[in-house]
């Protein structure tokens, strides 16, 4: 239900709906898109960027609430830890418990490695459960790995790390028969092959989804097979620190218990780094798609210890974030809404963008449309621009909706919204960190011998942006690569003695740098709650 | 002002405005969640609670992050279930349907009280995809089930002992692995792969100029 004062916007919308149906409107030249993004896209605003002062990335721009973490105190800073009584002791230490995380330890756990997840949340609390719209893989007939590596590369903007993208498509196949094995249900028709679309910016309709439940789908199933494989999950318990070892190698992590707040120290021959993503850290104070815990963590664990960052000054903002209720602000609205032919419509009920641009083209364009052109619909929390679902119904027959994108109809029917019937109000929100930790193809920090880095807390297999369903991809693939690499690291390491000397290194960096905060890190969580503390 | 709305959290009331989710609701007054709260999306089942209305008798089950607050609102959250999950080799199980009786055999102990469906908070029809697992129809019980975030609030409610969600699971695994249909042009693209079909193309790839790459994506052929 929309409140009366949209009535006239919406009239529109219907009005066209036909007539926007049949049209489509022009795919955005190489210029075009560069100079939409440079004029709005968010990660253009120099205003919001600073210059690391310490560490290994001293003097590159990131954005200044990541700053402000990688540049805190640590947890610990002042205290005094004894190191020399851990409380676990493991070959391989993952650290998150989402998509990476889970099939990092299930592939140590099969090399043969005493593996331990330890999650600052519940095993599952993850973006990787958020994701909808699917998971890309070259295996049709008319698709090859070329075909998806060059779709990557371009709309990376020719930015990705060459060798970590060839893994990344090469490997695709291969992801995808290993999550059917696990049980994982993706779409298909009676013969078997895959129910596919297109995502925004590919050339081949190579978007597998189950549902629009596609993420939980396989979430669910990875920490099913966690659990049956007895792999111990410490949940509730986040990492506040790295360990290194003598020789200068990962080699462990102190603990905390998110409700008791005891310390605990694990020791480990090899570290997974699989922290996930920064929504939660809400840059330029943008709504978020992502979990409670994505704030950036393993970054700040990683940067302490000695560990680069690649792209950090790059962020995604998914163009259909919820506008409209409150209630859902900034909730996903997934791309595959478009994908089955849903069209971005302005308040005078034009389109205005080609419904398939890559994710940062189209946020940009939003918010061209929101803002200088004056053509936004106004909202509770700001502006934003219809989504014209009900085209949907009218391009794939009456109950495509229901059958394709189940969880789209029940988050907006809540509100008494029936997206069958209704299109609904979007506007660009905080999706996905791009940036991260730089490694190598076998998922080792470049910088830091034993750590092993999977998921959104790496940077460079997709470069400056990422496409739809690449990201439930590289969790995956690279997930896999990293338990597998420091399961058999673990076999040829001896842990040296264990030390946090790194810590007070970068506190005396700080203070060096004349940095002056309250600042604790990692964040952990996001603080909502009203009440200040005393 | 908005207008404002009295719910009691745990028994203890609190004056919130009436637009909130309860999850939101909790955190103005104060609550730093650490359990019960996930995703906020409506997806991973963190925030699994139960509520009755001041004067009503019904009690309700919802995610926090997905219910507007009412006036007159008793809330408990549940952050936990103890559901029974056992432990199976998926590459061993079988799939038929002695397989539920040796794993789950609780679900023949189902007394039809229907108190599961009525407390889904994903409004599904929990009742019957348990009785499509006893009679190992694993298909129609993942169907049936796909939707379920395993908040366990059916169990919860369930006279039998019944732990729904990790039945569905079971049955969602087994007819993914082995009930749906084997995708052929998957296994052959894997097969290519792994004879290194790609191995040049993609390693060109890795050599060319960035303009030739440029230019090979900017006139790139597009499905329709």
């Amino acid at each position: 239900m929309y409140p009366e004062r949209l009535k006239t916007s919406l009239d529109a919308v219907e009005g066209l709906r036909k007539e926007n149906i049949a049209f489509t409107p022009e795919r955005m030249t190489a210029e075009q898109k560069q100079s939409l993004l440079q004029a709005y896209h968010p990660d253009y605003r120099k205003e919001e960027f600073v210059s690391l002062k310490v560490g290994p990335n001293k003097g590159e721009k990131v954005p200044r609430e990541l700053a402000d973490m990688l540049q805190a105190h640590s947890r610990l800073a002042g205290e005094e830890i004894d190191l020399s009584k851990p409380d676990y002791d493991v070959d391989v230490l993952v650290i998150g418990g989402g998509g990476a995380g889970s099939a990092a330890a299930i592939e140590a756990d099969r090399a043969g490695a005493r593996v331990m997840i330890v999650t600052k949340l519940r095993i599952g609390d993850a973006n990787t459960m958020m994701a909808e719209g699917g998971i890309q893989a070259a295996d049709k007939p008319n698709d090859s790995p070329a075909i998806h590596f060059i779709d990557a590369y371009g709309g990376g903007h020719f930015a990705a790390k060459r060798e970590l993208l060839s893994e990344l498509v090469c490997k695709a196949p291969e992801a995808i028969k290993w999550l059917s094995e696990l049980g994982v249900e993706f779409d298909k028709d009676a013969q078997g092959n895959m129910i596919t679309t297109h995502g925004g910016g590919t050339s081949r309709k190579r978007m597998h989804a189950a549902k629009d439940y596609s993420g939980a789908e396989i979430m669910r199933t990875l920490r099913d097979e966690v659990l049956n494989r007895g792999i111990p999950v410490v949940d509730f318990t986040a990492a506040i620190e790295l360990i290194l070892d003598s020789n200068g190698r990962a080699a462990g992590a102190v603990l905390m218990n998110m409700e008791t707040r005891e310390l605990l120290i694990a020791r480990a021959k090899t570290v997974v780094l699989a922290t996930g993503g920064a929504g939660r850290m809400h840059y330029q104070g943008f709504p978020t798609s992502n979990h409670y815990g994505a704030t950036a963590d393993g970054l700040v664990l990683g940067y302490r210890a000695g560990a680069a960052l690649l792209y950090a000054d790059t962020l995604q903002y998914h163009p259909t974030g919820a506008a409209y209720p409150s209630q859902i602000f900034g909730a996903l609205v997934t791309e595959k809404v478009r994908s089955l032919g849903a069209k971005l419509i302005n308040a005078k009920g034009e389109v205005f963008v080609h419904p398939l641009e890559t994710r940062d083209v189209a946020a940009a364009a939003i918010i061209r449309e929101c803002g200088e052109r004056g053509n936004g619909v106004e909202t509770d929390e700001g502006t934003g621009v219809w989504l014209d679902t009900p085209m949907i119904e009218e391009l794939g027959g009456e109950g495509t909706i229901e059958r394709r994108i189940p969880a789209m109809m029940r988050m907006f029917g809540e509100y008494g919204i029936d997206i069958r019937k209704e299109p609904i109000i979007v506007y660009p929100t905080l999706h996905y960190q791009n940036g991260g930790l730089d490694i190598d193809p076998d998922c080792m920090a470049c910088r830091l011998e034993n750590l092993y880095v999977a998921g959104e807390a790496v940077g460079g297999i997709h470069g400056r942006n990422r496409l739809m369903g690449n990201s439930l991809l590289d969790i995956i693939v690279f997930g896999r690569i990293a338990g597998q690499s420091a399961a058999a690291r673990s076999r040829e390491t001896e842990v040296g003695r264990l030390t946090l000397d790194h810590v007070a290194a970068y506190e005396a960096e700080l203070a060096a740098a004349g940095i002056e905060t309250d600042l604790r890190s990692p964040k952990l969580l996001p603080n909502y709650t009203r009440q200040k503390d005393i | 002002m908005e207008k404002t709305v009295d719910i009691f959290l745990f028994g203890k009331k609190y004056s919130v405005p009436e637009s909130l989710t309860i999850m939101r609701a909790m955190e103005h007054a104060g609550y730093q969640l650490v359990r019960g709260c996930g995703c906020r999306n409506g997806f991973c089942g963190a925030c699994a609670t139960i509520y009755r209305i001041k004067g009503e008798h019904e009690l309700h089950a919802c995610l926090a992050c997905q219910t507007k607050v009412e006036e007159g609102m008793y809330i408990a959250t549940l952050p936990f279930f103890p559901l029974a999950k056992q432990v199976y080799d998926i590459e061993k199980i079988k799939p038929t349907d002695s397989v539920m009786m040796q794993l789950y055999p609780e679900i023949y102990a189902c007394v039809g009280c229907n108190a599961c469906t009525k407390s889904c908070t994903q409004g599904l029809n929990v009742m019957q995809y348990i009785a499509y697992a006893q009679r190992g129809d694993f298909a129609k019980c993942a169907e049936e089930s796909f939707d379920c975030v395993m908040c366990g609030v059916c169990s919860s409610r369930c006279p039998a002992g019944i732990s729904h969600p990790q039945v569905a699971m079971l049955a969602r695994r087994i007819n993914g692995r082995y009930v749906a249909p084997d995708c052929a042009h998957l296994n052959d693209r894997v097969a290519e792969v792994d004879s290194g079909a790609f191995n040049d193309l993609i390693e060109a790839l890795m050599q060319k100029p960035l303009e030739e790459l440029k230019e090979l994506y900017n006139n790139r052929d597009i499905e329709k």
